[in-house]
């Protein structure tokens, strides 16, 4: 797993140049405990998409009005569903070191964001390889709480995939997934590609005031 | 003929899925299947009957899910509606077919328990007690708790079993491909909490098809003492066209199934994607096959949530460092209820060599009770090791050893018999190794003979409660040889009879010294003889690097350390440990002294007012040293140079001369992009290493350093995340702004129960996710009502000045500078 040390460093509010060295070591450091607590484990599925005329969205397994969402999904007849982790042990150093060293607490927070992400473009692209053996492209993946994708749906996207009992995941009363550093995704497949796709910050709503965004 | 003497005269036949046959018969995506107990029953019937026919021995009900977050007062259907229905349903069956054992089926909440999630242990427990009551009066022969990725989870339904029902009860777990349950637990982890629990039969199921699971299977069957149940999935699933297959097929499975009766399995069935026909395969085998013979299994094992450490042969430490007894600092970290000094104190013995950290908090005027379930608590989210809970207080023993997440260590019993009254019921119900003391109500006697006695009397005792003697382990007690010339020999002797009587021994080493100078000399010579008799395990302080040189040494020359690795692991880097407040010259250098004040003066040409100031002190001189270690956040220099300037001067002269003008000056630069967060943090832990030695330097003298006020810190309801609050937490303390945290998920209530109760003048409140913003805008709506004079300031990721005016927050902090600015200005700097 590739981890994607600028983005670390976004994480960590540094926004340009790099890191000091005791800062650079402590990375290193949580990168090393992280690569050795870390259990990353995916599940997906494949189901057939509808959109329907009102604009809604069938996605087999639940059904969801969204316009990014749609937007994100149009031109596509089938989605990947997807949930992955890298695990509850990855929450407990976080905790460990936000107890005990805070400073090591904040990296090790922004090392394991950036783990599950490195982790989610392993997937991805493995599902893109996939994908284009049966021609097919992939679209950005899209989770609950992007834009107006609603959080509710993770109850029906945790019940499809099992992911209790098949990655450890769990939510919160307030929908939140447990492990923290866990991420649950749309992925639309498409007959048709497009380039230039916008993802990540060029998406979010929050665009003018966020400390983290991506320059 | 009950389900439990029918185990053991002959191998039992669960039966198969439900989850893919139902979908077969049209249960939609997302449809919850316990459902259809109601809306279809004779097609729930007919499943149970199918399995039945196939020759299934045990049919498990359809209530996978059933529990109180799928089924309670705001949606169509009721829980005790779903499950007197799967009851109806699997009885017919039974009825009609003629035969058959009906198993209320349980499976996990799908929610993570405190403290990583959001569900209380007992609200876990009373969430399953609940189903338990309801299976028990609709008649199920047995409980099966299936489908189990959390061994904490585990425990909860396991008691709720246990305490709501005299049915036996069935534990399987999920083990992933690696042998390890989702949540890190090992086989042998997840047999001895179960065991300890009073399990009768344990195993695995789901996840893995047969093929997979043998390695685990052979781990199950050689550390349980009781029968071993194994479910096993049809294969792997993968997904085509939007449903989920399985890929070894009825003969395939019925195969490998053999192999796995072969390895000593008391029950099989089928999980996912088995139908009939894998049962009706299994059927053949099991027919007049005898119950495989159990064994008891001679394993000491205590466990954490992830690690089974043994007891045995090889000698194990258990860190003493966590104990009120002589330590004024821990004393008053109990009473702040500080947790970072504790759980630091628990991560350094684990660093030091610790197998098992002794967890002792008894304090004439606390609550011990509370604090020791605080205390284990967090020990238990952070730590892997396992814990002994130590104790006088069976109060305080129990509700630890109940929130425990495995099987714990427990210390103490004694052969008075109001101890073993009181401690072996606890031990039986919750399992957990005991250490029992050799000394009745006569007190310690003096000859090994009677101690071995006393040894003998509380292993017959505990065997009453069916406590086997692999889980208790004596003290042989020591007295110090000042007084007691024969002390140390009388307890060798011990040591050496129980060993070879086949049990297990531990010490508390250092008593044997007790009234002679250098004790470490004698204590360190008494182990290594302690360790040849056969000493199991010591209760040491893994900081002694005395100790643990015995402890290195005695393994490297008996053999236990393969290629004297961990000798040579230990001792290859080795730096002796150095007087107090002696510093090592490489470290010294690492300060860089000349080096950083050379950069400050090239930076800054013309230094301002202020920051000549700063720069004032001599760089080489003890204030000089102290500012820039704050400045370069290095902690333990910063607390050897608070150390030294006290010699020299007044600890509130320190504070404001050196202290604060370096902590304000990392502030300013953190403003303006100079340095970062994690720069910050350091300066901020190395300010607090040094308040710490100043604050005790102070207290000393008998002088007390007053704080500047309170503030109340807290994650909203529905929030869990606590990160940016913790940063606020650390960079307030410093500032000396009496910060009480209240957490993450906080309810509005607490929140103005605390404001009013300590008539706090500043919360700060913190939210992360634009759906818990809500919880920021309540809670602020009641402390305006109830607690007016408090000022509020937010903060968090989605947080924005004019989402904060909306809300009507008095202040929108966008870091944790900013927050000790509103805190400043509300009460003073």
């Amino acid at each position: 797993m590739e981890i994607n040390r600028y983005e670390v460093c976004r994480y960590l509010g540094i926004r340009q140049g790099e890191p000091d060295a005791r800062t650079g070591d402590l990375i290193d450091e949580c990168q090393a405990e992280l690569m050795k607590a870390a259990t990353p484990r995916m599940v997906h599925r494949t189901y057939p998409l509808t959109i329907r005329k009102d604009g809604s969205l069938d996605l087999t397994c639940f059904q969801v009005k969204s316009k990014n969402l749609k937007k994100n999904l149009e031109g596509c007849d089938q989605i990947i569903l997807f949930a992955a982790t890298i695990g509850e042990a990855v929450d407990r150093l976080i905790r460990r070191y936000m107890k005990t060293q805070v400073s090591k607490g904040v990296v090790m927070q922004a090392v394991s964001a950036a783990m599950i992400e490195a982790y989610c473009n392993e997937v991805n692209l493995d599902f893109k390889r996939k994908a284009a053996q049966e021609e097919y492209f992939l679209r950005p993946r899209f989770s609950p709480g992007y834009g107006d994708f609603p959080l509710e749906c993770q109850k029906e996207i945790g019940e499809a995939l099992k992911m209790e009992k098949t990655c450890g995941i769990t939510l919160t009363d307030s929908l939140l997934m447990l492990p923290s550093k866990s991420v649950t995704a749309v992925i639309g497949m498409s007959r048709q590609e497009i380039s230039c796709q916008l993802e990540g910050c060029e998406v979010c709503s929050k665009q003018n005031d966020c400390p983290y965004r991506r320059s | 003929m009950s389900v439990l003497n029918d185990l053991k005269n002959r191998v039992l036949l669960f039966d198969g899925g439900c989850g893919s046959l139902l979908q077969a018969a049209g249960l939609k995506a997302g449809e919850l299947p316990e459902t259809w107990n109601i809306l279809h029953p004779d097609i729930i019937t007919g499943m149970h009957r199918d399995y039945l026919d196939a020759g299934a021995d045990i049919i498990k009900t359809n209530t996978f899910g059933a529990n109180c977050f799928k089924y309670n007062g705001v949606t169509k259907y009721q829980l005790p509606d779903i499950i007197g229905a799967a009851f109806s349903c699997a009885k017919e069956a039974v009825a009609a077919v003629g035969h058959g054992y009906v198993a209320l089926d349980i499976g996990p909440t799908g929610k993570l328990l405190k403290p990583m999630g959001d569900l209380g242990f007992e609200d876990a427990v009373e969430t399953y007690a609940e189903v338990v009551r309801e299976g028990v009066k609709c008649g199920a022969d047995l409980i099966l708790i299936e489908t189990m990725s959390d061994l904490y989870e585990l425990k909860a339904a396991v008691l709720a079993a246990k305490e709501n029902s005299d049915l036996p009860v069935f534990a399987t777990v999920v083990f992933d491909r690696a042998g390890k349950l989702l949540t890190g637990g090992t086989p042998e982890a997840a047999v001895a909490l179960l065991e300890g629990l009073g399990a009768d039969a344990i195993g695995t199921n789901c996840s893995l098809g047969p093929a997979q699971m043998i390695p685990m299977v052979k781990d199950l069957v050689r550390y349980a003492s009781v029968p071993v149940v194994v479910n096993p999935n049809a294969g792997l699933p993968r997904s085509e066209g939007g449903k989920t297959v399985y890929d070894v097929g009825p003969e395939e499975f019925a195969q490998t199934m053999e192999t796995i009766l072969d390895l000593g399995v008391s029950a099989i069935g089928g999980c996912c994607g088995t139908t009939p026909a894998y049962i009706r395969l299994l059927k053949e085998l099991t027919e007049g096959r005898k119950a495989p013979v159990l064994t008891e299994k001679p394993e000491t094992i205590v466990t954490s949530y992830a690690i089974a450490q043994e007891i045995g042969d090889d000698p194990v430490i258990i860190g003493e460092r966590i104990n009120p007894t002589g330590k004024k600092k821990f004393k008053q970290a109990l009473e702040a209820h500080d947790m970072g000094y504790i759980l630091n104190l628990g991560l350094d013995q684990q660093k030091k060599g610790a197998h098992i950290l002794d967890v002792n908090v008894g304090l004439p005027g606390i609550d011990e009770r509370e604090r020791m379930v605080e205390t284990v608590e967090e020990l238990q989210s952070i730590i892997e090791l396992p814990l002994q809970i130590d104790t006088s207080d069976p109060a305080a023993m129990e509700s630890a050893m109940r929130i425990y997440n495995g099987k714990p260590m427990i210390n103490s019993v004694s052969g008075k018999q109001e101890s073993m009254d009181a401690v072996f019921p606890l031990a039986a119900k919750y399992g957990g190794v005991v250490v029992a003391l050799a000394l009745d109500e006569r007190g310690i006697p003096e000859s090994a003979d009677e101690r071995i006695e006393i040894a003998e009397k509380i292993y017959r005792e505990a065997a009453r409660y069916g406590i086997p003697k692999k889980d208790i382990v004596i003290d042989c007690l020591c007295l110090t040889v000042s007084s007691e010339p024969q002390g140390a020999l009388t307890t060798l002797e011990a040591v050496r009879r129980i060993h070879e009587m086949g049990g297990r021994t531990i010490l508390g080493v250092s008593n044997i010294s007790f009234g002679l100078p250098e004790r470490p000399v004698i204590n360190s010579a008494f182990y290594t003889m302690a360790l040849q008799a056969g000493l199991s395990a010591a209760i040491i302080n893994p900081n002694s690097d005395v100790m643990m040189r015995s402890y290195y040494a005695y393994r490297a020359l008996t053999a236990r350390d393969p290629q004297c690795g961990s000798y040579i692991g230990h001792f290859s880097n080795y730096r002796p440990p150095l007087p107090k407040g002696a510093i090592w010259a490489e470290d010294a250098a690492s300060l860089n002294l000349k080096e950083l004040s050379d950069s400050d003066k090239k930076e800054k040409k013309e230094p301002a007012a202020s920051d000549r100031e700063i720069l004032n002190p001599d760089p080489e001189g003890p204030g000089g040293r102290l500012l820039q270690s704050v400045r370069s956040g290095l902690k333990d220099q910063a607390g050897q140079a608070a150390e030294a300037a006290l010699k020299e001067e007044d600890a509130l002269d320190i504070i404001n001369r050196y202290m604060i003008p370096a902590l304000d000056q990392v502030g300013k630069e953190f403003e303006n992009g100079k340095v970062f967060l994690p720069q910050l943090l350091m300066s901020a832990e190395a300010a607090k290493a040094a308040f710490d030695v100043i604050k005790d330097h102070m207290a000393s003298s008998g002088e007390t350093a007053e704080g500047k006020g309170k503030v109340i810190l807290a994650t909203v309801k529905g929030d869990i995340h606590d990160i940016g609050k913790n940063i606020v937490k650390v960079l307030l303390e410093n500032y000396s702004y009496d910060v009480i945290d209240l957490g993450r998920d906080v309810p509005p209530e607490t929140i103005v129960e605390r404001a009013i109760e300590d008539h706090v003048p500043v919360v700060g409140l913190s939210a992360l996710m634009t759906t818990t913003v809500a919880s920021m805008e309540e809670t602020i709506r009641q402390l305006r009502k109830s607690a007016p004079w408090v000022k509020i300031c937010v903060g968090g990721a989605v947080m924005t000045q004019d989402y904060a005016d909306r809300i009507g927050a008095d202040g929108y902090c966008r870091d944790a500078m900013a927050t000790v600015e509103f805190a400043k200005k509300v009460i003073g700097a």
